[in-house]
């Protein structure tokens, strides 16, 4: 006889209200990210620019003289590009298999089948992507402002640029959700996470290619907005005030990301679901 | 609209589900009362869409459906924190051993972190895996993933489950010891559930109540017992002569008849009567009765008669 037999309870304990549970899944998704040696690694390497800004930053307020490094608006433009390297791997790494994977083992049916939407279960997916991607772009970048401040021991530099938070915060954050969405969409197409990597490695560079082949022929850069890179190349310009480095209209560029983001969107929407019905 | 009537757990009133073209649900009407009801068919029969219809997974062209009271149409959501759910297919979160699987479930169902590792670890002891609950789930036998997939469907604490298949793969010895729980769960716990499975034994063992689908309708519902139809006689005939014949004569006579496999009939008779009108009418058909055995309805003679076979 055992002494304590295993048995069924009933529990009586309290339950949380629905609605939280996509921060279940964002929560469950970061842990076992961070849980990889080689991720964490790959974090580091995004944050080295960081440094060398910083350090610059550091040298300019205690060196004056060296006018080659005077911060500028366009340092934190170019910051963000430089961190456009790292926001490709991380993409690509995290979101290639967020949904790819729970599809491949069948987890959908678990996940709709428990008390949260379908709206829930792709924000939670998204949070995963968009936590690190913001670690690597925003917060390195809001923290160079604050260190400006900080080592240069005035506000004014943030008072002469005063559009630069809003800036700063407004491309990152379209950086950021253009691949999260980009990579969730073309994650939820497939059930192998390499075969996702692939596809969007491709559509990144792909698209960039073509472009970059219709300028070599044509001479004229009017057709950025078929390159994914170059959209947010020249929505970053515009954003930063700076001379945008293609001739395409503005609108088309912001368009062209909202056209994305909207596709994805509807691709989830379509390809989310508790059951797969092939018609 | 009528509003449909609340006490069943489960209510469906002229739901009709189809993917593209293709009808799977046609007019549905049944009602699944408080216990465990059995959800019967032949494969391709609509019982996994039914089921998926009630999660809220596939929206119906037609029809209303209630479970718990609430309408599946406004309250998706609510409902599925009071209902597990076992799914016909293998699925698991992906890298997660069983523990953490469980208690994930759990806190997706809205329970406390401690609150669902707590119940993970009971729940898991519950189905048999106490000792495997560190293991990997991919790395789990099919009869272990089954168990597995209940697991996660009963960690929240439902007051109804739906189990699609539950057996399905297990060996024999596995296959009791899933019974037993499914038994138990019903009757000593009092959850209430719906078992789909097209394993007449498995319903007839874990069930009191029965609802058999056939190509997307319902066929035949209410109590085993009073379905069985045992106020009948059963014998069990194997004849030399014309089969069809005979078969004929029986039916024209009134009777029900069945056959089975190994060339012997399931004859249904009125309690009144008994085995000389058959050996009359064996006579007449010039027949011979080589062999005639008293039997007792068996839910494999509803299923039969519902589903139409001969």
């Amino acid at each position: 006889m055992p002494i304590h037999d295993q048995t069924y309870r009933r529990y009586a304990g309290k339950r949380d209200q629905t609605g939280q549970a996509w921060m279940v899944i964002a929560l469950n998704g970061i842990r076992t990210i961070i849980a990889k040696r080689l991720f964490i690694g790959l974090l580091l390497m995004a944050w080295i620019p960081f440094v060398v800004a910083a350090v610059s930053i550091y040298l300019n307020a205690s060196f004056p003289q060296f006018t080659l490094l005077s911060i500028t608006a366009q340092r934190f433009r170019d910051f963000l590009d430089t961190q456009g390297v790292f926001v490709f791997f991380i993409t690509v790494w995290v979101g290639a298999g967020l949904v790819a994977n729970d599809k491949r083992a069948n987890a959908l049916q678990i996940y709709l089948s428990k008390p949260l939407s379908r709206t829930e279960y792709i924000v939670g997916k998204l949070v995963i992507l968009v936590a690190f991607l913001l670690l690597v772009t925003w917060v390195p970048a809001i923290l160079l402002l604050v260190l400006q401040v900080a080592f240069s021991g005035s506000f004014s530099f943030v008072r002469q640029n005063l559009y630069l938070f809003p800036a700063v915060t407004i491309f990152a954050f379209l950086q950021v959700m253009l691949a999260a969405f980009t990579v969730l969409a073309l994650s939820s197409l497939s059930k192998s996470s390499r075969y996702v990597a692939i596809l969007y490695a491709g559509a990144y560079w792909f698209s960039h290619a073509v472009f970059g082949l219709i300028y070599a022929i044509t001479g004229s850069t009017r057709l950025s907005w078929l390159s994914l890179p170059g959209n947010l190349n020249q929505v970053g310009d515009i954003i930063f005030r700076l001379q945008a480095r293609y001739s395409t209209p503005a609108a088309v560029s912001f368009l062209a990301v909202a056209v994305i983001i909207a596709l994805s969107i509807w691709v989830l929407e379509r390809r989310v679901r508790g059951v797969e019905v092939v018609s | 609209m009528a509003e449909l009537d609340p006490s069943p757990v489960v209510a469906l009133e002229s739901v009709s589900v189809a993917y593209g073209k293709n009808a799977a649900l046609r007019d549905v009407t049944a009602a699944f009362s408080e216990g465990a009801t059995g959800l019967l068919g032949p494969n391709g029969a609509g019982k996994s869409t039914l089921l998926k219809a009630l999660l809220g997974f596939l929206v119906p062209s037609s029809g209303r459906m209630k479970v718990l009271g609430l309408d599946v149409a406004t309250s998706a959501v609510g409902i599925r924190s009071r209902i597990g759910y076992m799914p016909e297919t293998d699925g698991h979160i992906p890298g997660m051993n069983a523990v953490s699987f469980v208690g994930y479930c759990g806190q997706l169902a809205g329970l406390p972190a401690s609150d669902a590792m707590q119940r993970a670890h009971e729940v898991l002891y519950y189905v048999g895996l106490g000792e495997a609950r560190y293991r990997n789930v991919e790395t789990y036998s099919t009869g272990m993933k089954q168990r597995i997939k209940l697991a996660q469907a009963l960690v929240h604490d439902p007051d109804l489950l739906f189990l699609d298949e539950p057996t399905n793969g297990m060996d024999p010895k596995g296959r009791d010891e899933m019974l037993e729980l499914v038994r138990d769960l019903a009757h000593e716990k009092h959850i209430h559930l719906i078992l789909s499975s097209h394993l007449l034994p498995d319903v007839e063992y874990t069930c009191d109540r029965v609802v058999v689908l056939d190509k997307g309708g319902v066929v035949a519902q209410g109590p085993i017992d009073a379905l069985k139809g045992t106020r009948r006689q059963v014998f069990e005939l194997r004849i030399k002569g014309d089969r069809h014949a005979f078969a004929g004569a029986l039916a024209n006579a009134g009777f029900e008849c069945h056959e089975t496999d190994e060339d012997v009939m399931r004859v249904f008779v009125a309690a009144e009567e008994g085995a000389r009108a058959l050996f009359a009418i064996a006579d007449r058909e010039r027949v011979q009765v080589r062999h005639l055995r008293p039997s007792v309805p068996t839910l494999e003679d509803v299923f039969a008669k519902a589903v139409g076979e001969k």
